[in-house]
């Protein structure tokens, strides 16, 4: 499928920029035809990788880097979220629904990325880090292809 | 996130404006649970009214509030969320153990 666009985000692994990622994702994101309730689900499932590296990856320290890839083809968002943190050590396990290392989280980060998303696959590597990758198509490719051509 | 917070009798009214999510889920856990303790509060009713977005950062602080005053025998009720923060909740199961009202008085009509 043809790339249309391209983009890259790096930024500390601090609370205060999973607003920013969600936002200009769904901001980049809005160059397609996704309606309104999609870029919504958009900016969740940022929100939860995000979240997710700053939280497990980092274990909260404030100083590392989280990475986030975008890329758009006619009709999809393609995005991949990556941190270089401690590594997931059963995926398996962490996919499960409620699963949390923490009493106050639901532990529904992946549940919510799943539903909301399409393509979801995590890659992890103890001490290494994980990474997100997971896309979203707006239904409209024939529509933007004769546009396009 | 700007936060409202008033005490009727022994019920909590609680009306974040704005995004909860990781960025703002200590402060707003901290400013719940003080004004819990300070006040003795029994019953909590959150109105979602003007929280344009949630995840599941924003719906742990809820969850925790709800484990919390449940333990003393009170309720939690959800009020008008929006569509999009709405189905965030539906989808966790929060709105099955939290009720949902149209409004705020409804809600106090509820709890009794």
């Amino acid at each position: 499928m043809q790339l249309i666009n391209q983009m890259r985000l790096e930024f500390l692994s601090i609370p205060a920029n999973v607003a920013f990622a969600r936002v200009t994702v769904a901001a980049f994101a809005s160059q397609l035809d996704f309606t309104l309730a999609d870029l919504e689900e958009i900016k969740v499932a940022v929100s939860e990788a995000v979240g997710n590296a700053i939280i497990h990856g980092y274990e909260h320290v404030p100083d590392r880097f989280v990475k986030v890839y975008a890329a758009l083809t006619l009709d999809t968002l393609e995005m991949r979220v990556e941190d270089d943190g401690k590594g997931i050590e059963d995926i398996e396990k962490a996919l499960q629904p409620a699963f949390s290392t923490d009493a106050e989280r639901l532990g529904l980060g992946f549940v919510f990325m799943q539903s909301f998303m399409e393509n979801f696959r995590v890659e992890s590597t103890m001490g290494r880090g994980t990474t997100v990758i997971m896309s979203k198509s707006t239904g409209n490719s024939m529509a933007r292809a004769s546009e396009v051509t | 996130m700007l936060l409202d917070i008033e005490m009727k009798k022994d019920t909590l009214f609680v009306r974040p404006n704005g995004e909860l999510d990781l960025g703002v889920a200590d402060r707003f856990r901290r400013a719940l649970d003080e004004t819990i303790e300070k006040g003795k509060a029994k019953n909590l009713i959150v109105n979602l009214t003007k929280v344009s977005f949630v995840d599941s950062s924003g719906l742990g602080v809820l969850l925790g509030r709800y484990n919390r005053v449940s333990k003393n025998g009170g309720k939690v009720f959800i009020v008008a969320p929006q569509p999009q923060v709405r189905k965030v909740l539906d989808l966790s199961g929060l709105l099955r153990i939290m009720n949902e009202y149209p409004n705020e008085n409804e809600a106090l009509e509820k709890i009794g």
